[in-house]
């Protein structure tokens, strides 16, 4: 990007959050289905029919905002905002105004080169999802130019977690890793399922660019339809080139929603009437206002688990892992909790990870089995990993016990005893071994004097093959050169 | 013998069913006979269920064959069209919902069901409950029973005109300003408003959900107490009714008034009602005196701002719960060749002049700029007017007023809106508070021009949750005065 | 107090109101009247008074998040104005 311009990117995300039942009524929150097979008087806006709300659903927001370290305002309440959208069953969204549920706080993320960074939260706020429409008639799907539109109400009433980011992001990387890291932590909290193929997340993003070094915001545009990271990443970056050619050619940006066209790499302007944007909140006479009482917070903060960036600090500060290896394991919620009980148990913690993302992720992919149901317990791993640091066996030894160990062989201290495994370092034993080559190698010394040095490596293959590969390599190596340079 | 039983009180009724000496099915009978040959007349109902009625009045004598004794068994309800009941026409007076089947009954129509009582249909009322005098509804005219040249009231003038003219015990009206109260007055009814949240709003169609209320039109105290003990209480379906046990009020009814301070209105002058009314207005206050009370100046200053308070709230939650009538899911649409097309017709087509207008001063009244001007101010004047009946309340038990400006009018008479706004001058202030408060027969206003006398309603009004010492203070006085029964037509009467 | 004229047009867009001028010019006054009567709120000292949006104290009234029957799909569809199979059908959309 062009350095003599910064730019400045805000994210705001749509959560749906997971229950059993929707917002305000008892229909199933769940994706897809035959559509407006999910449907009742409540989530249909029926004549009569009055919103309850779920107590799932607020506490979720609560956890979600207290992971985020954002405030919980004593008094929080329900706001209609109303304007008219065909798969809006009322006409108006049940949402929140002036009194959301979750004030500040901040998304702690990292960058590939395993620094944390903090972007802050504006607001969490609760609303309830639309239905959808399919517009048809157009051939592409699309509503610019299609004849009707079909809708379903399957979705209308679920709920909905709004979270508004400050704009204090930088790049499309910053944005990306700021959007993982509210991703996992949700995932981590249990509250969504956050799949943006299924809409469960959804994002816009507000980007906008300034002079490097300024410190006022320049005219911002906000970016909609992005459908995946890959594709916010694409639109960011694929906005703020525009935004800076505008510039550069002596434009200004213009204050506007841009949509993200997928297929041709592009944003394209989607301008509105300013008359729609009258939306006339006001607090929801059908809705008593939410004070989550002190015991409650108190109840739900206790019950946070250790949050993804927490666990990110803990593995590269702590454990000194590779911010590529702390990721995997924390993206990959199994071996990350197999990984720790690993730790738990005195393994250490960099042959642990390298064991559990190569050699055991490598066994569960061949077998199918996963490293959790596996037959090799953390304890035995831990144990496998001591024997290893303690020069009871050698690396390759371990890999070939780690292979039997996945059959079900038992625990590892045990099998070496059983079958002496132990690696030998007793240098009578090994010269035996070492002298029986080479009397059937006699010409290898000549060799060796006649500057053959690649036979070293050849003569202590063969004794290590012939003590079982159970000779320490390392003794080998030094009597072989000793006998040779006679 | 079941043509005097249609006269007789829901409890009657229900006595008489329960102890056996009349099946319900027979007193639905003698009911539907009396709604086909009289409604033609005063157009009380938009829909009659015979079938369905018949349906219940089956289930409740098998019930009583079981040895079941339901409160309300037999007793012949007329039901507000503004209320769902499932596999019913439910219109609201309006074309947009003219052919709306409900898929589902509202809470305290469904508890009136299963305390016995029988649902003979669903009565006329002004669109979406918008009105004085029944005029505003799109689906037919109802009249008074006391004179077919006036207005019942409204906006629940149906059911009170089929309970006037026998064609229920019990009417079921909502009242969001006065819509009880008022076309109680008018058809010498007990029209009664519980305390906002007492009775349960779902399946009530919203006109102004802060205000809302459903409550009974009766011929008699009694009946009123009856329907407001069964149907009131918490309901887990509308978070806005409150979870506060419910004292039973029909057996608490009082023979007087000893030891009660009843507040008279300083600010609402009788006077200005002209000579009749004020004379019925003293005389009231003069009997609840002689009933036992200690008559007790109150002041309600904020009172005379009722009216402006009230439209601009009012409105402005219209606007916002008869957005979804769109003609997307349900109801009228009137084509047009894109969604905007269509809504704008649509909605031009299905909503009549009033409602219009409501959407449109509630929508300015919320829109960027007025917010805080129009519906914040009116918010913070409907605190102020809370405030004045704590104070008024801490100097009496229950206030007297009257309960509408004027008795029945002449169709046609309040043609310019507001002059129709103020027919509910004396009832918005109770509702803005949410008070309990319900009109009783007082007398009859004799019109100079020599034609039927028409019946005049007294307003009586507690503090929240106050049902048991209002019913019990309406009852004393009922009994007292018999004001109702001096002029009540008989069935022939009706007939004729 | 803002003074009593009312933007009906914009008004009746917001609200999705097709009105015809006639109904623009009587509604017109007969609503800028009702604000003339409202418009004695200006009167009231309202300032340190709080807002009543609700008369009822209740809080935190909710319910558990649990399943409950929804409509059968038939029965609704056979209500809408128009319908596309199993889903209800609207005419274009115009991007605003
Ligand atoms: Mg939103
Ligand atoms: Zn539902």
């Amino acid at each position: 990007m062009n350095s003599t311009y910064e730019a400045v990117i805000g994210i705001e995300c749509h959560v749906e959050l997971k229950t059993v039942s929707k917002m305000f009524c008892g229909c199933a929150n769940e994706f897809g289905g035959e559509p407006n097979t999910k449907i009742c008087p409540i989530c249909l806006g029926m004549p009569g029919a009055l919103p309850v709300p779920n107590a799932k659903a607020i506490e979720h927001m609560v956890t979600t905002g207290l992971a985020f370290g954002a405030a919980i305002p004593g008094f929080s309440k329900f706001d209609r905002k109303n304007y008219f959208y065909p798969d809006m069953p009322k006409d108006y969204q049940i949402s929140q105004f002036d009194m959301p549920l979750a004030l500040g706080g901040s998304v702690k993320y990292w960058l590939e080169d395993g620094t944390l960074h903090e972007c802050r939260l504006t607001r969490i706020h609760l609303e309830e999802d639309t239905g959808k429409s399919t517009h048809a008639g157009s051939g592409d799907g699309r509503i610019a130019g299609s004849s009707y539109s079909l809708v379903d109400f399957n979705r209308a009433g679920v709920p909905l977690m709004e979270c508004v980011s400050e704009p204090e992001l930088h790049s499309a990387a910053e944005a990306i890793a700021y959007l993982e890291s509210l991703r996992r932590t949700l995932l981590a909290l249990g509250v969504s399922d956050v799949k943006m193929e299924e809409g469960s997340l959804r994002c816009d993003a507000n980007v906008s660019i300034r002079p490097a070094g300024a410190s006022e915001l320049g005219t911002k545009t906000e970016i909609k339809n992005m459908n995946s990271f890959r594709s916010v990443e694409r639109a960011i970056d694929n906005e703020i080139a525009r935004q800076i050619e505008v510039v550069t050619s002596g434009g200004r940006v213009v204050q506007e929603t841009r949509g993200w066209d997928e297929v041709n790499g592009v944003t394209h302007s989607m301008r509105s009437k300013e008359e729609a944007h009258d939306y006339r909140y006001f607090p929801d006479p059908d809705l008593v206002p939410l004070e989550p009482s002190c015991s409650d917070i108190a109840r739900l903060m206790a019950a946070l688990p250790t949050l993804p960036w927490q666990r990110f600090e803990q593995y590269t500060a702590q454990h000194g892992l590779g911010p590529k290896q702390a990721t995997q394991l924390i993206d990959n919620p199994s071996l990350g909790a197999y990984f720790d009980r690993v730790v738990a148990t005195g393994g250490n913690p960099h042959q642990a990870s390298n064991f559990v993302l190569g050699d055991l992720s490598r066994l569960a992919n061949e077998t199918g089995v996963a490293v959790g149901d596996s037959q090799i317990s953390p304890q035995d791993l831990a144990e496998l990993i001591s024997l290893v640091e303690t020069k009871r066996i050698n690396s390759k030894i371990a890999k070939e016990l780690l292979a039997r160990m996945w059959e079900g062989a038992g625990a590892p201290r045990a099998i070496v005893e059983r079958e002496g495994l132990a690696q030998t370092s007793d240098s009578a034993t090994i010269e035996r071994f070492v002298d029986e080559v080479m009397m059937s190698h006699e010409k290898a010394a000549d060799e060796f004097k006649a500057g053959k040095s690649n036979i070293v490596g050849f003569l202590v293959g063969q004794v290590m093959k012939a003590s079982r590969g159970k000779a320490d390599p390392a003794l080998v190596n030094e009597l072989v050169r000793k006998k040779l340079s006679r | 013998m079941a043509v005097e039983l249609i006269e007789k009180s829901g409890a009657q009724i229900a006595q008489e069913v329960r102890s056996s000496n009349v099946s319900a099915t027979e007193v639905t009978d003698a009911t539907l006979a009396h709604v086909e040959a009289v409604d033609g007349a005063f157009g009380a109902y938009l829909t009659v269920l015979g079938d369905l009625a018949r349906a219940h009045a089956a289930r409740v004598d098998e019930r009583l064959r079981r040895g079941e004794r339901p409160a309300l068994a037999g007793v012949p309800i007329a039901v507000k069209d503004n209320m769902c009941l499932e596999g019913t026409r439910t219109t609201c007076g309006s074309k947009i919902l003219e052919h709306w089947i409900a898929p589902y009954t509202a809470t305290a129509v469904a508890r009136m069901l299963e305390a016995g009582a029988i649902p003979i249909g669903k009565t006329n009322c002004d669109e979406f409950a918008m009105g004085s005098s029944c005029e505003n509804s799109a689906l037919g005219v109802t009249r008074n029973p006391y004179d077919p040249t006036r207005v019942p009231g409204g906006s629940s003038g149906g059911s009170a005109a089929a309970v006037a003219a026998y064609e229920a015990a019990i009417g079921l009206g909502s009242d969001t300003g006065g819509s009880i109260r008022e076309p109680g007055a008018f058809c010498n009814l007990v029209g009664f408003k519980p305390t906002y949240g007492r009775v349960s709003r779902y399946g009530l169609v919203a006109f102004a959900s802060s205000l809302d209320q459903i409550g009974p039109l009766s011929r008699t105290v009694e009946d009123a107490a009856l329907a407001y003990d069964v149907m009131a209480g918490f309901d887990r379906m509308d978070a806005t009714s409150v979870d506060r046990s419910v004292e039973p009020t029909a057996g608490a009814l009082l023979e007087d008034l000893r030891g009660l301070r009843v507040g008279i209105v300083r600010e609402f002058d009788t006077k200005v009602l002209g000579d009749d009314l004020d004379a019925l207005y003293r005389q009231a206050s003069r009997d609840l005196e002689e009933l036992g009370a200690e008559l007790v100046e109150v002041s309600l200053p904020t009172a005379d701002y009722g009216v402006a308070t009230y439209y601009l709230i009012a409105p402005a939650e219209c606007s916002s719960n008869l957005a979804r009538f769109d003609g997307v899911r349900y109801g009228l649409r009137v084509d047009g060749d894109d969604v905007r097309t269509m809504y704008d017709r649509t909605r031009a087509a299905g909503f009549g002049a009033e409602v219009k207008r409501r959407i449109l001063i509630g929508t300015h009244a919320l829109s960027s700029g007025y917010y805080d001007a129009y519906y914040v101010r009116a918010q913070k004047a409907r605190t102020l007017i809370a405030r004045d009946f704590d104070r008024a309340f801490a100097r009496c038990d229950v206030i007297a007023c009257p309960a509408a400006s004027s008795p029945a009018f002449q169709f046609g008479a309040k043609s310019d809106p507001y002059s129709m706004y103020l027919m509910d001058y004396y009832t918005i202030p109770m509702a803005l508070a949410g008070l309990p408060a319900l009109s009783v027969p007082c007398g009859w206003s004799i019109p100079a021009d020599g034609s039927v006398p028409m019946p005049v309603g007294l307003q009586l009004c507690t503090p929240l949750f106050g049902e048991k010492l209002l019913l019990g203070v309406a009852h004393a006085y009922e009994r007292a005065t018999r004001h109702a029964l001096a002029r009540k037509p008989s069935l022939e009467d009706v007939r004729a | 107090m803002p003074q009593d004229i009312i933007d009906i047009r914009y008004v009746a867009k917001l609200a999705r109101l097709a009105l015809s001028d006639e109904e623009i010019e009587v509604f017109g006054r007969q609503l800028g009247d009702l604000l003339g009567h409202v418009n004695a709120l200006a009167e009231l000292d309202i300032e340190s008074v709080p807002a009543t949006a609700q008369v009822v104290e209740s809080r935190n009234v909710m319910r558990k998040d649990l399943l409950a029957p929804c409509l059968e799909r038939e029965r609704v569809l056979a209500q809408a104005p128009q319908r596309q199979g199993g889903f209800f059908r609207v005419p274009r959309i115009l991007a605003e």
